[in-house]
Parts: C-alpha cells; sequence; structure tokens
C-alpha cells in the first residue's frame, strides 16, 4: 500500500512537469493553431542557461528568476524574428520552422555544453521540512512550483488588461486589430510565456533526469500526451491532463508494463485520443455554422 | 466645416482580384454618412480600406493626416472605431471584458468606467449581462454591444458595417434610434454602410452609391432619396 501511495505521488510530481509542458504547447496552440515541437528543446536549453549560471556560483533562486527572464526574452525574441516572418505561411511551413529550431536548439546546446550528463542540483534537498514518508522533498516541491506557475499564469491572463487583450487576439484577432491590439506583439508574448514556463519545467526536471541535450525529448511527449488527453485548446483540460498522464504512467511503468516501455503509454495514449475522442477530455467541440 | 475623412482614388484588392477602382468621397465633420449599393459593390471593402485591413491604394486623409500604409491598429488609435461585420463579439469573453476591450488603447481608467456604465444606461439589456458570455447574446444584443464597445474608444469617426443585418425590425429601429443620438449628442462622425437603403437614407446627411467598386452617385440624402430614377434603377423600391 504505501509503495502504491508513492508511486501515485511521484506520479503527480512528474505530472506537474508535464502540466506545465503541456499548457507551454496550449498557449502557443490557442492563438496561432500550431503545435511548437521545439518547447521541449527550448525549455532544455533554458535549463543549461541556470546551470551555467549556478556553475559560475549563482545562488539557485538567484539563477532560477533569472532564467526564467532569460526565457521569455529569448521566446519574445524567436517569435519576433523567425516565426513573425512565416505568420501568414501555411501550417506546415511553420512546423518545418519549429522542427529547425528543435535541431538548432539541441546541435547548439551540444556543442556549447556538451553531451556529457549533468547533475542539476534540487532547491529541495533530502530532509527538508516538506518531506515525509509518502514522497521525497523535491516532488513536493515540484508540484508546489508548479501550483504556483499555473497560479501566476491565470492571474495574469485573467486580471490583467494585457491578459485580457491576450484573450481576445486569440480568439478573433481581426475584432482585436479593430480594438487597437497589436495582435502580433500578443503572439510574442504568448511566446515569451510558453518558454517561461518550459523553463520551468525543464529546470525541476532536470534533477530527475540529469541534464543533458536530449532531457526533453521523452518529456515533450508526455507534454503532447497530456494537451491532447485534456483537449489541446483548453489550458485547466492540459493542466488536469498533465497529472492523469503522470500517475498514469507511473502506476503502469511499476505494475504493469514495466519501467523500459514507460514512454508507450504516452505514444498510446496520443492515438488513442486522437482516435476515441479528438477533442480531448475537456476540448470543445469544433462547430461551424454553414 | 472642414472634413473629417477624404478619400480619393481608393483601390483595395484581395489576392488579384480588384474590389475597389479609385473611390472619392469625403465625409464632414460631426455628420453621418452612407455608403449604398448592392451585394459585392464593394461596400465592406471600403470600410476595411479605410482600417487598412486589406492591401490598398490611393489617399485616404484622416483629419488632413494620411492613413494609406498605417496598421489597423495605428490607424484605430487615431480614433477610428468600426462595428465589423459580423459584428465581431468575443464570443467567449463575457460583456463586461467586450466593453473593456474596446478602451483599450486609452489610459484614462476612471473614465473608462464611466463610460462602460453609460454604455449600460444607453442599453440596459446590456447590463443585465454584463457578466454573461457574450456569445450567448441574441443577434440585436451582440450588436448593441459592438456599437458599445465601438464607441468606447470615444472614437471621433465610426464606422458601421450593415448595422441592420439579421434583425428584427423593431430592434433595427431602436439602433438606428440611438445612433442618431450618439451623432447628435456626442458629435461622433459615422460612415455608415447599408444594404437597407431608405433606413439609411433617413438617418444620413450625404450619401454615395456604390456600383461595382466604383461610386455612381452621390449627394444629400434627401435628393437622392426624391430622386425617382436613382430609386428605380439603384435603390429598387
Amino acid at each position: 500500500m504505501e509503495a502504491f501511495l508513492h508511486q501515485i505521488f511521484s506520479g503527480l510530481a512528474n505530472g506537474g512537469i508535464y502540466a506545465s509542458v503541456a499548457l507551454a504547447l496550449v498557449m502557443i496552440y490557442q492563438s496561432t493553431h500550431h503545435i511548437n515541437f521545439a518547447q521541449g528543446e527550448m525549455a532544455m536549453f533554458s535549463t543549461f542557461i541556470a546551470w551555467w549560471m549556478m556553475q559560475a556560483g549563482m545562488p539557485y533562486w538567484v539563477a532560477f528568476f533569472l532564467t526564467i527572464a532569460i526565457s521569455f526574452a529569448g521566446g519574445l525574441i524567436i517569435q519576433r524574428t523567425i516565426l513573425k516572418p512565416v505568420e501568414k505561411a501555411p501550417v506546415l511551413t511553420n512546423v518545418i520552422v519549429f522542427i529547425g529550431l528543435l535541431v538548432i536548439f539541441n546541435s547548439v546546446a551540444g556543442w556549447v555544453f556538451d553531451h556529457t550528463i549533468k547533475p542539476f542540483p534540487t532547491p529541495f534537498p533530502k530532509g527538508s521540512f516538506i518531506e515525509s514518508r509518502y514522497f521525497s522533498a523535491h516532488e513536493v516541491g515540484t508540484v508546489l512550483v508548479m501550483l504556483c506557475v499555473l497560479a501566476v499564469l491565470f492571474s495574469f491572463l485573467r486580471f490583467t488588461p494585457i491578459g485580457l487583450a491576450m484573450r481576445a487576439a486569440a480568439q478573433n484577432p481581426e475584432s482585436a486589430r479593430l480594438v487597437g491590439i497589436r495582435v502580433s506583439w500578443m503572439l510574442g508574448i504568448g511566446w515569451g510565456l510558453a518558454a517561461a514556463i518550459g523553463a520551468v519545467a525543464g529546470m525541476m526536471v532536470a534533477p530527475i533526469v540529469f541534464l543533458d541535450p536530449n532531457m526533453m525529448s521523452g518529456i515533450l511527449l508526455y507534454g503532447f500526451a497530456a494537451a491532447l488527453l485534456g483537449g489541446i485548446d483548453n489550458p485547466w483540460g492540459a493542466v488536469i491532463g498533465g497529472f492523469i498522464v503522470g500517475v498514469l504512467e507511473n502506476l503502469l511503468g511499476a505494475y504493469v508494463i514495466g519501467t523500459e516501455l514507460k514512454l508507450s503509454v504516452a505514444l498510446v495514449l496520443i492515438v488513442t485520443t486522437l482516435t476515441l475522442k479528438p477533442n480531448g477530455l475537456f476540448g470543445k467541440a469544433v462547430v461551424t455554422r454553414v | 466645416m472642414p472634413d473629417l475623412l477624404e478619400v480619393k482614388g481608393l483601390t483595395a484588392a484581395y489576392g488579384a482580384t480588384q474590389v475597389l477602382f479609385d473611390v472619392d468621397f469625403t465625409l464632414a465633420q460631426g455628420q453621418i454618412t452612407a455608403i449604398l449599393g448592392a451585394n459585392g459593390a464593394g461596400k465592406t471593402t471600403t470600410l476595411r480600406a479605410i482600417c487598412q485591413a486589406v492591401k490598398t491604394g490611393g489617399s485616404v486623409l484622416f483629419d488632413g493626416q494620411q492613413i494609406v500604409g498605417k496598421s489597423t491598429e495605428a490607424v484605430v488609435r487615431l480614433g477610428v472605431a468600426q462595428v465589423p461585420d459580423g459584428r465581431g463579439t468575443f464570443t467567449a469573453l463575457s460583456v463586461e471584458d467586450n466593453l473593456k476591450l474596446g478602451a483599450y488603447v486609452r489610459r484614462d481608467r476612471a473614465e473608462v468606467a464611466r463610460d462602460i456604465d453609460r454604455a449600460y444606461e444607453r442599453f440596459p439589456r446590456l447590463k443585465e449581462r454584463r457578466n454573461q458570455q457574450a456569445g450567448t447574446l441574441s443577434g440585436g444584443e451582440q450588436q448593441m454591444l459592438a456599437i458599445s464597445r465601438a464607441l468606447m474608444l470615444r472614437p471621433r469617426l465610426l464606422l458601421l458595417d450593415e448595422p441592420s443585418f439579421g434583425l428584427a425590425p423593431l430592434i433595427v429601429a431602436e439602433i438606428f434610434r440611438i445612433m442618431r443620438r450618439i451623432n447628435e449628442e456626442e458629435k461622433v462622425s459615422m460612415l455608415l454602410v447599408e444594404q437597407n437603403a431608405s433606413l439609411a437614407l433617413d438617418l444620413a446627411h450625404h450619401a454615395y452609391l456604390l456600383e461595382t467598386g466604383r461610386i455612381a452617385i452621390s449627394g444629400p440624402s434627401a435628393q437622392i432619396k426624391n430622386d425617382e430614377n436613382v430609386r428605380r434603377v439603384y435603390l429598387g423600391y
């Protein structure tokens, strides 16, 4: 029983990470209807920046928040310089740009920081006060950090004028322009936020999977599964989907299929969702009036 | 009175398809001007061209300032609001959020709050539904919301695209009554595009008739309304 509970809790911790990757995907999908395949590699790169700053002697939390800020700026700049020229281009063009970014980030990370696997510190060391019998300090810490990220993001979108403008721009870009919203900049801010969320997810997962240029490839797959399961156009759905995927993957890995086949859970989930319930558990069915 | 809007040699095209050819018209400060015409004459495109939402050529002077070549957002910031074709409601947002968005470019928060109250006074039905998702409103209510949202900008020029479209006659009458009041009391100049010619001619001071992308006839509304020939050939009533 204790082992079972432990599996559930560590699943929730992973779920928090998947949830935020899913959320980052949904943020960009909602406004552009594109899935950013480079999301995981961007998060990996952010984590390397954090690692580099810590190597240089910076305290954990300073590096943590600085990395978030740098990632936000980076996401914004990528959208402004690389994505903006192809804003009106067909989907496939965008997909190719995303894949290009993925490869570039992966290679540059390997080139600059090399391919050796590096340990990444956790701010919640063994024996800190939040630890208990069922879960490690890092697991609780991860869940708490992720819940904070969600709370900050949702209040930003819900209660600030820019948040409102971003939602308006995502929903009806043409009308948004007619009230004076600079829609293209809203997409830029969306990219910045997505990159920042990804950075947090990267820094939270790195102590578990260790830091290397390929660290996020599996995580991104779980993030996809979570976003699709929850409904790709629904941020809340993405979060719930993340936690479901995390727990499911852990339980199946521990009791049914073994850890080697865990990643296939994500693939099976993606295929099942797309065949049985393409809009996801909480997604809106797309209805068009003709 | 000086012209608020001066359009000269306006052309507009969607890709390779040219829709407007050399359109000239003016709108005097504080007046309502109507653009009439059949389906496909280029009425909506004219409005879209003024706010630079379509590829345009020629010249559009707003208060003496050239706006061809500016972005839509920049034109809006000059004080040009639009009630777009199909109302442009932000369907998943609340009525109040829709109104707030109308004032997005304004920074005077207290005045914005006062303007929201005035919108509710003007259309009490919107107040009843202030927290409701705007997409759940009826067509008439959404049109009221679209007009109110556009007014939240405190525009100097209001562009209206078929405000009567798809609405019951009673509601149309109410909306047109309120538009007249807004024009008279708040001196908002309006450019009105309508299929319902008699309604538009009653409201507008001046009218232009658009025929396949060109101005065919222009004159004071009263004159156009009483011209037997114009009525028979162009307006069909």
